[in-house]
This record gives structure tokens, sequence and C-alpha cells, in this order.
């Protein structure tokens, strides 16, 4: 078999996306996965397809993939169950309320529909939550699925147009455009990295560091609550590089399953369940919706986000190995960013324009002094 | 009005549909012992309660998510008050180790000695209760142990091993020094076409259900599956008013014939099973046939058998089919217990692999009654420090022997009872293999492995976890299961909140 253009290692959602992407514009792809695609962190994702506005370049990279994702969703099949449930950033007080405005402007002034709500509003929206609110700003475009059926939808495509797919490859190197295998190895004209927490291993030197979360999903309460609900302090809770955090985040799933999170640690790979924190992310949902305490929790899983010292993925050309590139450190936002980054990394082999700037996720930009306690 | 269970007061209120499923099916009792949850409904103002595990008319007042949590410590904690654990926890607490028991069902006596509360036990159970109410050792019913944990070896702490325990939304915390895990066994079902319907019950689910109050007369009844269990359901079922028109066992005439030898060995055995057999005389008993399809619109109306040749129908309105058991190892798994082939791995003093924890009757491999009790004493002295003082006794001896006689006869019955390679033919790619998530065979099959058909299709991912389809997704494609989480059973959200590590 001739070497394709593309050898994508890792068929999680990034991985998947960019497999997509490259197929679209016409180039042969190999995809391999050491597992069975989606199985990694995308499998312990919430899903949530969110317009984040904590920065310029997140804001770019996540509102061109939102409209990546809108664009696709007449095709996307059922059991990715896409819903567009929108997410209503809480305000628990006043001094919140403020911080609603702010936001709020951010988005209108950069084309984002949003609305403001009152708490009473809030109240109406989402009965479930406790009365008392100070507000909450709504962002009606922000949607949810399914992130394991939805990366091998996307993978799905990219075989549709050619792409071959090798489950149960395991890569254990990178040298630039050659990948070895427990198999063997294989070459191709360039060479994506999409790895995530493991992609350091792959490709020493990425600043990647895994960020173990918590969820629970509860049995079937359809019409709990409608929007994803995510209090305003999450934004503080994911970039506080404190070694543990914890925010209230609630999803309506498509099946009537309530999914809850969030929680943050730095503790390495470690798989077990951390009741201690798992208690504490509970407790603070509880104090946004003291109704949950009755609800049937099913399971409890925990997941590794791939964190980056600046909260940016790392998508494009690694410059130490030519013909490498990078597609990781996507933090809790793979889902949300995927569609993009395949796009920036379809262009960057391609050497065509991006319609957003890529240079704030080049992996070879200079970070800020390593602060977090596990660096 | 006679105490009961929700689910056998509607069956004998004619309603056998308790809820629908994900695709809108009819749904009713399968396993009747709080393991499927397929009859999980709205009792009381609360969703997705058991109905096979809720008394009718007890409407208990809904439990406030509590900032307390019941805490308890104690020497030996024994999981499941079915005879094994009876049996532990009686020899651990006379030897004045300070022993809970905790039990998920409403009574204790396991599902051989199932029994409504307040009722009196059965005889063969009587003894045993009576020894463990005057042994000092604590009953807690009702409790589901969903969670627990070791410390490490190392750090020998007092309290080695924690459970956490949930009722409705209140948390037990218990803290003990060892752990006997009388965990038992559940039915092992197997998909075939119609098996969703209502009225397509285990068979110890149909025998659990009358226990639990349920009116099986004028019930025409198919007893089918496979295992030694058949024949007593099939009797029980004939005492109970039901008329049973067939006892249907998938294993050959020949490896019974051998096993019927081995039970020789056994001569109260042997007794037992020709005592059920003139008890249901006039219901004929095939060996080598099998259900193909069961048929209805909103619950079973006939069963297609086959014996692989020839086909034949007979009506019914409950079918109750069970494959044998399968060994509880969930809790033996979430401690770290090393398994072998479903099984926990267990030594001469029944300590599994992580010391301090001990395994005791069904979850060390199906052996039945006899062998549960022994088990149970042998680990009860033993987790109670006293087994190295009385070995070589006569008692001990005995243990020994009943013990060793019980895993003979586990071994002959397993491969016996093996179910037969055709009836995987049976299931369709249409057949409904998860029934939580209403998952069929065609799309399953796709994957290659449990967890990939998990994350994939969502067969394992309801509140059953995995507990039905995983052994039938094992026998069909010789998938392991996959990992074990807590909780180990749905438990409320309330609870896991109060689970913090300085709460106990």
């Amino acid at each position: 078999m001739p070497a394709p253009d593309v050898l994508v290692v890792g068929a999680g959602i990034v991985g998947a996306a960019c497999a997509e992407a490259l197929t679209a514009a016409g180039l042969s792809v190999e995809i391999l996965e050491s597992r069975f695609a989606g199985g990694g962190a995308t499998a312990a994702a919430m899903g949530h397809v969110v317009v984040m506005d904590d920065s310029e370049a997140q804001f770019a990279l996540t509102s061109l993939s939102r409209r990546l994702w809108v664009e696709m969703a007449p095709e996307i099949p059922r059991d990715c169950e896409d819903e567009e449930t929108g997410t209503l950033w809480i305000a628990e007080d006043e001094e919140e309320r403020t911080h609603v405005r702010r936001k709020a402007a951010f988005y209108r002034q950069r084309g984002v529909e949003v609305e403001e709500l009152s708490g009473e509003d809030v109240a109406r929206a989402e009965p479930s939550l406790r009365p008392g609110l100070a507000g909450a700003l709504r962002v009606p475009g922000d949607r949810v699925l399914y992130p394991v059926n939805a990366a091998r939808w996307l993978l799905e495509r990219a075989v549709a147009r050619g792409a071959v797919r090798r489950e149960g490859v395991e890569a254990v190197a990178i040298f630039g455009r050659r990948v070895q295998t427990r198999q063997g190895s294989l070459e191709a004209g360039a060479v994506v990295n999409a790895c995530g927490v493991a992609a350091p291993l792959l490709t020493p030197g990425l600043p990647i560091a895994p960020r173990k979360g918590h969820l629970v999903i509860t049995d079937r309460y359809p019409g709990f609550c409608r929007h994803q609900l995510v209090e305003l302090g999450y934004l503080k809770s994911a970039h506080t590089p404190s070694p543990e955090s914890v925010a209230f985040n609630l999803q309506p799933r498509a099946t009537g399953q309530m999914l809850l999170g969030s929680s943050r640690e730095f503790v390495g790979l470690d798989p077990s369940i951390n009741r201690r924190i798992r208690a504490r992310m509970l407790r603070r949902a509880l104090e946004f919706s003291p109704a949950l305490a009755r609800l049937s929790a099913l399971r409890t899983w925990v997941g590794f986000r791939p964190a980056t010292p600046d909260n940016l993925p790392l998508v494009g050309r690694w410059d130490a190995s030519p013909g490498l590139f990078v597609a990781a450190g996507h933090e809790g936002l793979g889902i949300t960013t995927a569609p993009a980054t395949g796009r920036l990394v379809a262009d960057a082999i391609l050497g065509r324009q991006s319609p957003i700037d890529p240079a704030p996720y080049a992996p070879t930009r200079s970070f800020p002094p390593a602060d977090h306690a596990h660096a | 009005m006679r105490e009961l269970t929700v689910a056998a007061a509607l069956e004998n209120a004619g309603r056998s549909i308790l809820r629908r499923s994900v695709s809108g099916e009819p749904r009713g009792v399968l396993c009747a012992m709080g393991v499927c949850f397929e009859c999980r409904m709205d009792i009381g103002g609360v969703p997705h309660r058991r109905a096979c595990m809720e008394m009718e008319g007890s409407r208990r007042p809904a439990v406030d998510p509590r900032e307390q949590v019941d805490e308890v410590e104690c020497d030996v904690a024994v999981v499941g008050a079915g005879p094994a654990g009876i049996a532990a926890a009686c020899r651990a607490a006379e030897a004045g180790a300070r022993t809970v028991l905790l039990d998920e069902n409403p009574a204790p006596g396991g599902q051989i000695h199932r029994h409504l509360p307040g009722q009196p036990a059965p005889e063969g159970a009587r003894a045993w209760l009576e020894r463990l109410a005057a042994s000092g050792a604590e009953l807690r019913s009702g409790w589901s142990v969903v969670d627990a944990d070791a410390a490490a070896e190392s750090s020998s702490p007092r309290f080695r091993f924690r459970l956490f325990a949930e009722d409705d939304g209140a948390l037990l915390s218990v803290r003990a020094s060892r752990v006997v895990l009388a965990t038992g066994a559940r039915e092992l079902f197997l998909p075939f076409p119609g098996w969703t319907l209502p009225g397509v019950m285990g068979a110890g689910g149909a025998q659990a259900m009358a226990k639990m109050g349920a009116d099986f007369r004028g019930r025409s009844a198919v007893v089918a599956g496979s295992g030694p269990l058949l024949l007593p359901v099939a009797a029980y079922l004939e005492k109970a008013g039901a008329e049973v028109a067939l006892v249907a066992e998938q294993a050959g005439l020949l490896g019974l014939a051998r096993f019927a030898a081995e039970l020789s060995l056994f001569p109260g055995k042997l007794l037992e099973a020709a005592r059920y057999r003139g008890g249901f005389f006039p219901a004929p008993y095939r060996t080598g046939t099998w259900i193909a399809q069961a048929h209805g619109r909103e619950r079973v109306e006939a069963v297609t058998l086959t014996d692989g040749r020839d086909d034949f129908t007979l009506d019914c309105d409950l079918a109750a089919v069970g494959y044998g058991l399968v060994p509880n190892a969930e809790l033996a798994r979430l401690l770290g217990c090393e398994t072998d082939r479903g099984a926990v791995v267990a030594d001469t003093s029944q300590e599994t692999s992580v010391p301090g924890v001990f395994a005791a009757g069904e979850p060390c491999g199906v052996a039945g009654l006899d062998n549960a009790i022994a088990e149970g004493e042998i680990a009860g002295l033993a987790a109670a420090g006293r087994l190295d003082n009385e070995t070589g006794t006569a008692e001990v001896r005995r243990l020994s022997r009943a013990r060793a006689r019980g895993r003979r006869l586990a071994a002959a019955m397993e491969s016996v009872f093996r179910p037969r390679a055709e009836l995987a033919a049976a299931v369709r790619a249409d057949t409904i293999v998860c029934r939580c998530e209403d998952v069929r065979l065609s799309s399953i099959a796709r994957a290659a492995g449990a967890r990939e058909a998990k994350l994939a299709t969502r067969a394992g991912m309801g509140p059953c976890q995995g507990r039905v389809c995983g052994p039938a997704l094992e026998f069909l494609f010789g998938w392991d299961s996959d990992t074990v989480r807590p909780p180990l059973k749905p438990a409320a959200l309330g609870s896991l909140a109060m689970m913090t590590e300085d709460s106990a």
C-alpha cells in the first residue's frame, strides 16, 4: 500500500476531526488508535459545545468550532445525541451579576447571540435551581452531544472518503514522517500527533499534563433541567492552576439523564475515584440545585484532560521534527474545538490560509513560567 | 391487609406491565431480587424505585438529604444475610467479635430463605436466624453496599476497611477490621426473542415473586433454562397453585445422568431431587430442550421450545426461565480481590487475595446451600481470628469436608449445566440484549469488546450496570465485563455528596 499523505495518531475526537478535515481537503489519510476510537478522554468528556470568552484566542477557536458543528448538525446521526440546549452561565449574587453584563457585552460585540436573565427569569427557565439566584447569561447557540459517537461519526466520514482506520495499533514513537508501532513502522507525507494526554510520550517536550476530572450520571429525569447549567465561577475553577478545584456544571442529556461535573485535580494518571473531591463537587451542585439530592446516580467515572500552561491547545507544526504536526492539549474543550482544530491542521499541512489566526495555538509558542503544582 | 412487595401486589391486581422501556416496550418483573431494575417505577412519588424491593403500603417517608451520616465501627462486617452471611456473622459474633451484618433485602435469609418481613421465616432458616439473634451480631436490613475501600496494609489502622451502604438517600458508613463478602449469586439470563415480555421472569425470579406474596393460582407456567434450580422452582410454583405445563432443561440427558451419578455421592441431594420430582408429578420434564422464542403482544402468551430439530409451542402466561447462577463478585472486585472466571478466589480460610477480606458461598463459585453455610462458618471463624485455634478440631474438619463436597458438586454442575452453544443461535439480530437501554444484538456485534460496546451503543450503561447483559455478552461473544466502579448499585446523589473522607 502506498504511504498516505497524512498519518493521524490517535482517534479521539481531535484525531477523528483531523482525519475528517484532511480527507475533506482531498488528502489520503490513515489513522492509528491504540485501543478503539473515542475510548480515551473523549469517552470521559461531557460533550458541551460552548463558546468561551476567557481570551480572544479561546473565543476565536471555540466560536469557529461551534459554527462548524452547527454546519454539520443536519447530518449528525441520532446516536450522537446532538441537541441545541444552550448554556446558562449562572450568577449567584449581585457581584456576579456584573460579570454577566460584562460577559454579555463581550459576546455581543463579537456577534454571538446572548440573553441576560434576571433572577426571576432563571427561576422560570430552570425551576430545579434554588430560588434567589441573581441572574444568568443565556447563550442559546451552545450545544450538547455524545462525544464517543460524535468522534466515531467524524471518523466514519473520513473512512467514507477513503481514510484507513487501524484500531488496536499502538504508536510507540514518532520520527518526523515515520511512526513506529508495536506492529512495525509506517511512513507518510506528514504525521499528526493527536494523542491527548499521551501526546508528550510520542513528542517529548509538549507541555501537556493530565488534569483529572470526575463526572456523575443519573438515571433518566426528563425535563429536570433544559440548558447546560454552569456557574460563572467555572472559569476561575478551570483556570486557577490550583491543585484542586470544583465547579457546578450540570448537563441534560438527550436521554433525560443528568450529567454532573466538574472537578479538576493534578494527580497524574491515577484512575481511582476520589470520593472526597466528588463529594465537594456534588455539594457545590446541591448549593445550586438542592433537588439533585434525590436523583438516583448510576455511575461515576474519571477522565484526564490534556492541560497546557496557558489553557490553549497545541495545534500546528512541530518545528523540531520536520513533517510532524501536533493537535493536542485541548484541556476540557476538546469536543467543542475538535472541528476547528481539524481545519487548522489541514490548513497548516496544505499551507492554506486559516479562517482564524493560528499563531496563538502554535505548539512552539512561548508559555508563561510553569506554575502548576505538578510541573 | 397481607404484607407483600409492590411488585407482588401489582401482579395480583393483574398488572404485569410495570414500566415502558426506553423504546416504549412493555416491561415487568424479571429477577425479583433487586438486580435487574426492570421493575423500577414511581413509588410514593420517588421515580426509579424497584417494585420487587419495596413493601406495599410501607411508604417510608421520603428521606431528606441528611447532613448526617450514620456511622458504625466493628471488628467484622459481613455483607449479605443469606445462609453464608448469617453463618459467618453467627460464628464471628459468638467468638466475641463486634459484628455487623448488612443486607439489601427487607428480611434476612437470602434468596433461598426469602420471606416477607414480619412473617415467620421458612423452616430451614429458623434455627440459624434464632442463632443470629442470640449471637449479638447487629443485623441491618434494607441497606445496599454501594462503595467500599481498603486502607493500605502498611498503614495498618484499626479499621482498615470502610463500606458505604445506602438506603433511599440515607447513608451508613461502616468501618471494619475485617470484611466477609457473602454477596450470593444472581440468575444467569440469556436473551432470546421475546424474553423482554412481561410474564417472562427468571426461574428464581418467579419463585421469589411467589415468596414475596405473588398469587400464581391458576397460572399456566413453563419452567425452562438450566440447572438444579428448575425442579424445585417448578415444584414451588405447582404448590403455589400454578399449572406447570413443562420443565425444559437445556442440558442433555447424558450429562444429567452423569450428574445424577455424581449426586449419589450426596444422598440428601438425591432425596431432595426425588421429592421435588414427586411434588409436581403431572408436569413433564424434558432434557435437551430450550426456549427459542416467547410470543405475545403486551405480555407472554406462549413459548416456542426446541430440541434443535423439532419446535413446538405451548400456551402459557408465565415463563420462568433461568440458566443457572452468576456469582455476585462486584464488591470483591471493587476491593481488589482476585477473581477467576467470575468467581472470587479464596484460600482454605476463605480469605481472598486482599488480606482481611474473606468471601463465602456463591461469590466463590456457585456450590449451593450446604457449602455456603460451611464456608460462611469458616469465614466467620477466620475473620474473628478463631480459625487457627480451632484448626484440627472435629468441628472444623466437619466444615472442611462439607466444603470439599460442595466444591465437587459445583464442578460437576458447572460442566453439566453449561449453556449449550445453540442457545446463542436463538438470538436474532433484532433481539434486545441490554434491557436497560434496549440495545439489540446487531448493534452490539459491531464492537470488539464490552467496553467499546458500552460506549458506542449504551449496552450495560443502565441502572443494572451490566449485571444482566454482562454475563450474556460473555456467553455470546466471550467478552469480559467492564470495570467495576462505585456506586455498585444506583444511589441517591445526596448520599454520594455525604461520602467525604472525614465523615467516618
